[in-house]
């Protein structure tokens, strides 16, 4: 604090008392400001709750006058004809859960894979370069994903995919026969696969770059091989982490709307070969909603956007869920 | 183990189980190195298709001229629409970051996160069902009723991404402001938003575009419209590539194909772009926050 020397017109602004004036005035503007600025924001977070709060009441709104007069049998009928008013969610509810999970057990093995290749076998190079890459699958409209499914992709699968899984796997009722075009529900599984793999992909390669090195150091040390490794230490202490991260890809696949209705056909019964049309919940309200023109019509696809909410809501909190509970950096206090 | 004597002149190389333990590993490597290349693979085909499809719909009219030649009136209404979107959500989705980070207590901020995430897994069908809801039923469809969906698809990744980087922001510059005397709000404005700006910024830039492509709500809340005439009343529904996109895809007509080609090279263009440079940026503002 050498060679501090005092302006003089301070001390003398001190001595008149100025500087405690405008040091209140001062006070007051920082307290109306830091007020106002949590408020503001409290209120931007109390909005947030709001709104999610007023979409479930929306929707359920919405689909009033459809439950009040199907009520619960509306999740398990299977007739949906617009012509009679009759509604039931029952095959749009199977279609759903099929191509999603479906979607899911091609798609997550191959997603861990990857997340492993990223987090284990790549060098930082080669992982700078891919992990973008993969995201970026991702950053791929939904519209122009089954847009490409439509031309590129259903073809493909018409002509040489579904051929060969129905002479080979052909004995069990999934595989059927290939239909007169590849708009089916595999083929909608396949563009949900594509949208699912790089979401579990970069939160399992997240995953598998937090196990310590040093367990994994130790289980190399004992001679357990690079296999040996992944399967001893490192999916064991992130398992709970993957099966979170599997469920936050189930639930977009759930609720993809318009790549699901450009590939699936929009068939309305239920079938057990995979590649039959089909129809899902999100599907079907985009495919069907601007067309519908009754009240009974809108509400039951309303209705549909519940079951939709509901399911989604449910896995969301459910990944939330094991994700918290069994978080390995937690159990083991770090 | 039992039978073998031990032989101090074998050669080192593996043998018997561990030979065959060694290649089942090799085996699940390449496993793994390959899922990693089908990824990419199919990120190449579904670029490579777009491109080569749509490049040859390309021209000075498919920017500048609407149906059936173009679709300059699409480019301008996403434009429009994405623009009213981001306006609001990026505000609120600051504010809703600075109160997790600076004011909330523990107790408001595990709820509000939660909201974030739910929010952020909502269907985006479902967004569209509550804003024909509030806004378009009874009413007509609106480009700002589509603005309204798509600002609630960008809030929680907004809110998310600048908490993050609020985050980051080194507490001694908190703690430094605060010896100084200097009150939050001040704190706040001068001090931790410039220096989180940079991270504010590219959670924007991926929320615009995440939002641009987004189809499902503005097929419920702004699909009905005169592809030919460009508009930027946001009070009646003005043509988008989204929708174009998706209206194009479900008619069989080649000419309207290419089109749809040409739109989709436009749309992906921007896209991965915008997210390429928002990356860029993300490593550039990492770099001068670790400093």
């Amino acid at each position: 604090m050498n060679g501090t020397t005092v302006n003089p017109a301070y001390v003398a602004d001190i001595r008149r008392g100025r500087d405690a004036r405008s040091a209140s005035r001062l006070r007051r503007i920082d307290r109306v400001g830091d007020g106002l600025l949590h408020g503001l924001c409290a209120l931007a977070a109390l909005l947030g709750v709001v709104v999610l709060l007023l979409i479930g009441y929306q929707i359920v709104h919405g689909a009033s006058p459809s439950i009040s007069k199907f009520g619960l049998g509306f999740l398990t009928d299977t007739t949906w004809q617009p012509n009679f008013n009759i509604y039931g969610a029952g095959s749009v509810l199977f279609g759903t859960v099929v191509s999603s999970f479906v979607a899911l057990a091609i798609g997550g093995p191959i997603a861990v894979s990857i997340g492993l290749f990223l987090s284990l076998l790549a060098p930082k190079g080669v992982r700078g370069v891919i992990s973008p890459l993969v995201e970026m699958l991702a950053a791929i409209p939904s519209v122009i994903l089954g847009f490409w499914g439509i031309l590129v992709l259903a073809p493909f699968v018409h002509t040489e995919i579904e051929p060969w899984l129905h002479d080979t796997l052909g004995f069990i009722p999934l595989f059927g026969p290939p239909q007169t075009t590849g708009a089916s529900v595999f083929t909608a599984s396949l563009i949900l696969t594509i949208m699912i793999i790089p979401i579990i992909a970069s939160i399992s390669r997240d995953l598998f770059l937090a196990v310590p090195s040093d367990i994994q150091d130790g289980a190399s040390a004992l001679g357990a091989t690079r296999w040996e490794v992944v399967r001893g230490v490192v999916l064991p202490t992130t398992a709970s982490g993957v099966v979170a991260a599997s469920l936050l890809g189930l639930g977009r696949a759930l609720g993809e709307a318009i790549a699901v209705t450009q590939v699936i056909g929009a068939g309305s019964t239920i079938k057990a070969s995979l590649f039959e049309t089909g129809d899902t919940l999100a599907g079907r309200i985009a495919n069907q909603f601007p067309g519908a023109i009754t009240e009974m019509h809108q509400a039951s696809l309303y209705y549909l956007g519940v079951i939709l909410l509901a399911i989604g809501l449910l896995s969301n909190l459910l990944a939330q869920w094991i994700g918290r509970r069994f978080d390995y950096s937690k159990a083991v206090g770090k | 183990m039992s039978g073998a004597a031990f032989d101090p002149t074998a050669p080192l190389t593996p043998s018997g189980n561990l030979r065959r333990r060694r290649a089942f590993s090799r085996v699940a490597e390449t496993g793994a190195t390959a899922a990693a290349v089908l990824a990419v693979a199919v990120l190449g085909i579904v670029v490579y298709t777009v491109v080569s499809r749509g490049a040859s719909a390309l021209s000075l009219d498919f920017f500048f001229t609407g149906e059936p030649t173009g679709i300059g009136p699409a480019i301008l209404g996403t434009g429009l629409i994405v623009v009213i979107a981001t306006a609001i959500a990026m505000p609120l989705g600051i504010l809703v970051a600075l109160y997790l980070t600076e004011f909330a207590g523990g107790r408001a901020d595990r709820p509000i996160r939660l909201t974030l995430d739910l929010m952020n897994g909502l269907p985006s069908i479902i967004i569209g069902l509550f804003v024909f809801g509030l806004l378009v039923y009874g009413n007509t469809q609106s480009a700002f009723a589509g603005s309204i969906a798509l600002a609630i698809i960008e809030l929680p990744l907004i809110a998310r991404g600048s908490q993050e980087v609020l985050l980051l922001v080194p507490d001694s510059l908190r703690e430094a402001a605060d010896a100084l005397g200097v009150s939050r709000w001040r704190t706040v404005l001068t001090v931790i938003l410039p220096s989180a700006l940079g991270g504010i910024v590219t959670s924007t830039v991926l929320a615009v575009a995440r939002a641009a492509g987004e189809t499902a709500p503005l097929i419920l809340v702004c699909s009905v419209f005169d592809g030919r005439k460009a508009s930027l009343n946001p009070f009646e529904a003005i043509p988008n590539i989204p929708v174009t996109i998706f209206s194009l895809s479900e008619e069989a007509n080649p000419e309207g194909f290419a089109r749809a080609w040409g739109a989709s090279l436009v749309l992906l263009s921007f896209i991965l772009l915008a997210s390429l440079g928002a990356r860029a940026l993300l490593a550039r503002s990492r770099a001068m926050m670790a400093r």
